[in-house]
């Protein structure tokens, strides 16, 4: 079977949905040669009217891209880094998610909005290494977080086919990520629904994005101390609650794992939604990066604010064996 | 639309001007809530460029809106009762004398954020052309914006792509209470230049001036130009918001005011016809707006139970807040 890798998924879903739809065209900074090893072939394939290199004008572009939306296409707009979100997050907020109810249901604004590389990247440092997801979840626009090579170009597909904005990240941390995957099996991914990675009877781990790979290895390394359950939610917004409550309400334990800041962050929600509806056997944990984390540049200082496997792991035995 | 018909835009800027007038009433009645920003003496330059403009083309606006959807030929029952917040105005009472829309004629919209509209209409025009679409764009935005970056962002990509959006700028002297010689370094023409960007300046109190200027304006971009920049200088006769007058705001010399109030566009057009044909214009005017009020007043409020319809395009609902 062939080896897919993530960033090759991501680039399948462009080109065959670029075929398939003559109203999508992709636009961002350096994407002509493919800056990102996203879009590289595209502009040969496509021609530069559908593959559009822009000036280092990320809310011009961004507006630009609404207004195209406007007027009937679907742009997709990349983004280097994730960082530059907070530059275009007026754009996207007060503008594309707001047209739609201003005007009364006159409009669609359909971009897609993708971060390949959101998170940290080694070395990368303060103002390259955020994992915005949780703001735009806040403020409802649809956010995906694929974990695998087919969903990345699964949920990178629906949310192309979606009528609102999307933002899709990819976290830098599963970008490497190869599967065996046939390829006549890639289809879309439902937006809003997230599935269970591993199942397992006294803990449910919900792990976001690169951090699913984590978690299932984890789960492997403790599955003779406990059985561990991995969901993963695939969409931060809207979020799959049916699915967790499914999950959370069979084994009573309720650990998430996400690579965003503690405060007002995902997880926060996730366990909040939990618990609303299931009482759980003991009290849940979050495992994130500190609160109002800024990723420092050594190595050594990045890891020691990343959310990690050890971490997670002592968060199980805590819920499991503190809380028996 | 395209139109050097002296009455037809007399009509225009008397419409704005007397729809302002009464829905400043309204502001004062209680009718409209969280007041507007009149666009009092400014009627010249949005009569003047839709005058020039086709049918088809876009225009998007600013938060001091009301001429801009006006003067591109929405229907004044739908927007008063928009700015009363009825389930019959233009945006079902979903966003008011801010964001009023008409996507059926070309506008994308009044937008509250400064400088914002440029960089969207941009998108817009570039993709209706994309798709074999001939049509051109005007974008309205005051003084204040020339000092956004985003504005200036989407200057270079109009020029750079050959967008052919006309880029009005409505010099009224001041950003709220901002001089623009407290706010402006270099000049409101020099932002364009500098991006290649032909730009003009016009007398924005003669209606028919501004309609000759754009409509050279239009005659190069249709032929293939990019954008081109026109400055319509004006003054603002009212307030910058209604809610000004309760708060007593004291920044504007009162010779200043009377001598940009005796440039009336609305004389000055009307100086053009003969003063039948005025009171002509004048009584269908005030007929079609005492319709408006009352279509306005006696349109239903939304059901509260809709107040997050149209949240999203594609039908998703999220979880209710209790």
């Amino acid at each position: 079977m062939p080896r897919l890798s993530y960033r090759k998924a991501l680039t399948r879903a462009l080109a065959d949905e670029m075929t398939r739809d003559e109203a999508v065209f992709l636009l961002g900074e350096d994407i002509r040669v493919g800056a990102s090893n996203v879009t590289p072939g595209l502009l040969k394939r496509f021609g530069p009217d559908r593959v559009l290199d822009t000036p280092l004008s990320e809310q011009a572009f961004t507006s630009f891209a609404t207004g195209a939306a406007l007027a009937g296409m679907r742009p997709v707009v990349e983004f280097q880094i994730p960082s530059l979100l907070f530059l275009v997050f007026e754009q996207i907020v007060n503008h594309a998610h707001k047209f739609p109810m201003m005007t009364g249901g006159q409009c669609a604004v359909p971009v897609t909005y993708l971060v390949p590389g959101s998170g940290s990247r080694t070395g990368w440092a303060g103002q390259h290494s955020d994992h915005p997801y949780s703001l735009f979840a806040h403020v409802g626009i649809v956010t995906v977080v694929p974990a695998t090579p087919a969903d990345a170009y699964g949920l990178l597909v629906s949310a192309i086919r979606h009528d609102d904005p999307v933002v899709v990240f990819a976290p830098a941390g599963a970008l490497e990520v190869r599967d065996d995957v046939d390829f006549a099996t890639l289809a879309p991914v439902p937006l809003g629904r997230g599935m269970v990675r591993r199942a397992g009877d006294d803990v449910t781990v919900v792990a976001v994005g690169h951090l699913v790979h984590d978690a299932l290895a984890v789960a492997e390394e403790l599955a003779d101390q406990v059985s561990v359950e991995v969901f993963d939610p695939r969409t931060l917004y809207p979020f799959d609650i049916d699915a967790l409550v499914d999950s959370v309400s069979r084994t009573g334990r309720l650990v998430v794992i996400d690579d965003s800041n503690r405060s007002c962050g995902i997880a926060a929600e996730i366990i909040t939604s939990v618990l609303e509806r299931v009482p759980l056997t003991a009290p849940p944990r979050r495992v994130t990066r500190p609160d109002g984390a800024v990723l420092p540049f050594s190595p050594a200082l990045d890891r020691a604010v990343q959310p990690g496997r050890a971490a997670l792991a002592a968060a199980i035995h805590h819920v499991t064996k503190d809380c028996p | 639309m395209t139109d050097a018909d002296p009455a037809r835009l007399y009509r225009t800027v008397r419409l704005i001007r007397r729809f302002e007038e009464r829905a400043i009433a309204l502001v004062r009645s209680g009718h409209i809530v969280g007041g507007i920003h009149p666009y009092l003496g400014q009627e010249g330059i949005a009569a003047g460029v839709c005058a020039a403009l086709g049918d088809g083309d876009l225009v998007t606006g600013t938060h001091r809106g009301h001429g801009h959807v006006l003067a591109k030929g929405a229907d004044p029952a739908r927007m008063m009762a928009e700015l009363c917040g009825r389930e019959t105005g233009l945006n079902r009472g979903r966003g008011g004398s801010m964001h009023a829309a008409d996507l059926s004629i070309g506008v994308l919209g009044a937008n509250a954020i400064v400088g914002a509209s440029p960089a969207i209409l941009t998108g817009a025009v570039w993709a209706h052309r994309q798709r074999g679409n001939p049509v051109l764009g005007a974008s309205f935005f005051g003084d204040g914006a020339v000092n956004e970056g985003m504005l200036l962002e989407a200057f270079n990509l109009a020029a750079l792509w050959r967008v052919p959006v006309l880029l009005v700028c409505e010099n009224n002297g001041y950003a709220t209470t901002m001089p623009v010689a407290g706010a402006v370094a270099g000049t409101i023409t020099g932002r364009a230049e500098a991006f290649g960007i032909p730009a003009v300046v016009v007398d924005g109190q003669d209606p028919e001036a501004v309609r000759q200027v754009t409509a050279a304006a239009v005659a190069r971009m249709r032929d293939g130009g990019g954008p081109e920049l026109v400055e319509a200088r004006t003054y603002r006769f009212d307030a910058h918001h209604t809610f000004e007058h309760s708060v007593r705001l004291d920044y504007r010399p009162p010779q200043e005011v009377a001598d940009g109030r005796s440039r009336d566009p609305v004389a000055i057009q009307g100086a053009r016809l003969s003063p039948a044909d005025r009171a002509t214009i004048d009584a269908e005017v005030e007929a079609t707006l005492d319709a408006a009020v009352a279509f306005a007043l006696a349109g239903p409020e939304p059901d509260p139970a809709g107040a997050l319809d149209h949240l999203y395009a594609s039908g998703l609902t999220g979880r209710g807040g209790s």
